[in-house]
């Protein structure tokens, strides 16, 4: 015990005055534990760590020798003394009122965990909460599409109710506001695949071929891919965030105690917004990406910018450009009704916001990739190659 | 071991009797504006030491830019803030602000930080000034703070989305309250409260302001909460702080606004209650 607090000379004790303690050996052998120093939250230091590690007995904790004190520190000794069996004596009329107020409260009950699974459980726990959840998942997206549904149904028998400000003004967000950053990625992944395409090409002296390659690929893939990823970054997220707040905010409650649909109100403008402007935006894309690769292929190939254009009259069939614009909307469904959907699911809090933000953006753009394989497959099929 | 290190993390008390002492919160010709909408103007107000001073003031009079414009929050125009002997209006920065770990805030909605239960929340601020706390002692902190706070302990395992109102603005006192402060910001602790929760929360306050020697500044709208618990009551209007005082002393001026405030049908009825509870109070010390 000695040995112990002989470990921890008074070094604490420096400029600003902390907490400390020593033992007193009383008249008939019975040891004292005497605090001294300010004992509050700010001057307790480590002292916890050692009070912790100290045995008994002792006959008393003596406060007389503290010079301040506040709940921390009543904590501290009361606590002790529940440990020990030790009274408190000398404590000021001030620690006195403190520990009277700590003593009301604490009812001895043991802390409250919150319940963990060990660590062996927890990894199938988890699994099989992920897997529970994407089937519970499935059947929540198919009645949000089924409200989608019933909600269009209404509104084309009472059009008067349709937003039509909503959905200019979601065309103007996701939409025209995204033309340049579209634009400009589009203009340099034109430059990117004339380039490659001319290096594989030259070696067969097919440099010529550039211009099918990046015609058809961007009319075809490049253009609506490429958008659709950059909207469901760009707007997918923006539903999500912007429906999810709403949610927390009790913004849609109240929308739907006046009687307004937050599915009419806000998802179908969204929607629409996304599937009108998806198959505009794509073809923007491709044209761009043309205009990059014709570009290249005027400073570093010799073909005249003017002659490539007209080229790709020639080169790319028309179904080509069909195959884009009928891949347009669906895209623009998916990117919409994720982010929506997505945002509509926000429950608790803002950490949900950002986890739902990021699973719709996900979501999004895994659903397009697979579907575009398929549209790959169909297209094919059908003899549009 | 190093000690010293962390004990300096926090400021010095100033020494008793001096004037930061007397006063730990001091304004002087505080001015605010939003743009061309100025919110005060040369607004002056001392708080006293261990006092409840409530703040009263119509809607948008600036209840709550003045006590954000005391703690920091709000950089104001122009005009000096001393909070417990430190200039919060010379400070650069937040870091500048060295006197956070004496002062707790009690937000409207609570401001709980909603990924952390009710007891992590309450280790926050333990956590960031008290670093070298065991982990032991800091759950047992935020454990007893919770309790003293009037919420159960089953609530410390709590996230606040599973909290009703009053549950919440009791946990986030229980954050305030986490350093063991000198100094307690309130702001309409009792709004959005049924009147039974509401009257044990002033009770609380009360008992706590006693217990633990507080300083408070509460705003509220709540005639009751100012019969109750305040010691002095400061009125916000024409862009000042144009009284302070007991509530006898502010019925005895005549300003239209107090007269209003006061004498209204709320305030008459708050005033009644306060005669009626003064009266038995006094007869059960005589019994």
């Amino acid at each position: 015990m000695l040995a112990a607090l002989a470990d921890f000379p008074h070094e604490a004790i420096t400029m600003r005055a902390s907490a400390d303690f020593s033992t007193e050996q009383g008249a008939e052998g019975a040891t004292t534990l005497v605090f001294s120093g300010p004992m509050t939250v700010s001057a307790l230091g480590t002292l916890d760590h050692r009070l912790r590690a100290l045995e008994g007995p002792f006959a008393a904790i003596d406060l007389s020798h503290a010079t301040r004190i506040d709940t921390v520190g009543a904590w501290t000794a009361w606590s002790l003394s529940q440990r020990l069996g030790a009274p408190i004596t000398g404590a000021s009329p001030e620690a006195e009122r403190l520990i009277a107020a700590i003593r009301a409260v604490d009812d001895n009950t043991a802390p409250v965990e919150a319940h963990r699974l060990p660590i062996l459980l927890r990894v199938p726990d988890h699994v099989g909460q992920v897997m529970a959840g994407l089937g519970q998942g499935m059947l929540l997206v198919l009645g949000f599409l089924g409200q989608i549904v019933l909600a269009s149904g209404v509104l084309l028998r009472h059009p008067g109710r349709f937003r039509l400000r909503a959905l200019v003004h979601q065309m103007e967000l996701m939409g025209v506001n995204a033309l340049a950053i579209i634009g400009l990625m589009s203009f340099l992944v034109g430059i990117v695949i004339a380039q490659q395409g001319a290096v594989q090409l030259r070696q067969f002296g097919a440099e010529i071929y550039t211009v099918n390659l990046v015609g058809r690929l961007s009319l075809r893939e490049l253009g609506i891919l490429m958008t659709a990823i950059m909207v469901a970054g760009r707007s997918g997220s923006a539903f999500a965030a912007q429906l999810g707040t709403m949610k927390l905010t009790e913004e849609i409650d109240a929308m739907r105690t006046i009687g307004v649909s937050p599915i009419e109100a806000l998802v179908i403008p969204r929607l629409l917004a996304t599937m009108l402007m998806m198959p505009l935006l794509g073809t923007y894309s491709a044209v761009i990406g043309i205009i990059g690769g014709a570009a290249l292929s005027a400073l570093t190939l010799g073909i005249p910018f003017f002659t490539f254009l007209a080229r790709i009259q020639e080169v790319v069939p028309v179904h080509d450009v069909w195959v884009g614009l009928i891949k347009g909307p669906v895209f623009g469904l998916i990117v919409a009704t994720s982010g929506c959907f997505q945002g509509l699911q926000v429950k608790s809090d803002a950490e949900e916001v950002g986890t739902r933000t990021t699973a719709a953006v996900v979501m999004a753009i895994f659903m397009v990739i697979v579907l575009d394989a398929f549209f790959a497959v169909f297209f094919s099929e059908v003899g549009w190659g | 071991m190093s000690e010293e290190g962390f004990l300096t993390a926090c400021a010095v008390p100033p020494p008793p009797g001096s004037e930061a002492d007397q006063f730990p919160i001091r304004v002087r010709g505080l001015k605010n504006a939003f743009g061309e909408h100025v919110i005060h103007e040369n607004l002056d107000l001392d708080v006293r030491r261990g006092e409840i001073l409530g703040v009263v003031g119509g809607s948008g009079t600036g209840k709550s830019v003045l006590m954000r414009s005391i703690i920091g929050l709000q950089i104001p125009e122009a005009g000096e803030i001393e909070v417990l002997g430190s200039p919060i209006t010379d400070a650069r920065d937040d870091d500048d602000i060295d006197i956070r770990c004496r002062w707790g805030i009690l937000f409207q909605g609570g401001a709980l930080f909603s990924t952390l239960t009710v007891a992590e929340n309450v280790e926050v601020p333990l956590r960031e000034f008290y670093p070298e706390i065991t982990d032991e002692l800091r759950h047992e902190i935020a454990r007893y703070k919770v309790l003293l706070s009037g919420l159960p302990a089953e609530a410390t395992s709590k996230y606040p989305s599973e909290l009703s109102g009053g549950m919440k603005k009791r946990a986030g006192l229980a954050r305030a309250l986490a350093l063991d402060p000198e100094l307690l910001f309130l702001d309409e602790p009792t709004a959005g409260l049924d009147p039974i929760g509401a009257a044990g929360f002033d009770q609380l306050i009360r008992s706590l302001q006693q217990t633990l020697g507080l300083t408070v500044f509460l705003i509220t709208h709540d005639l009751d909460t100012l019969y109750e618990i305040c010691d002095r009551v400061a009125v916000i209007a024409d862009k000042r702080v144009i009284a302070v005082g007991t509530i006898p002393e502010l019925i005895a001026t005549d300003h239209p606004w107090i007269k209003a405030y006061f004498n209204g049908p709320r305030g008459r009825a708050a005033m009644a209650a306060n005669e009626r509870n003064g009266a038995l109070g006094t007869a059960g010390d005589q019994a």
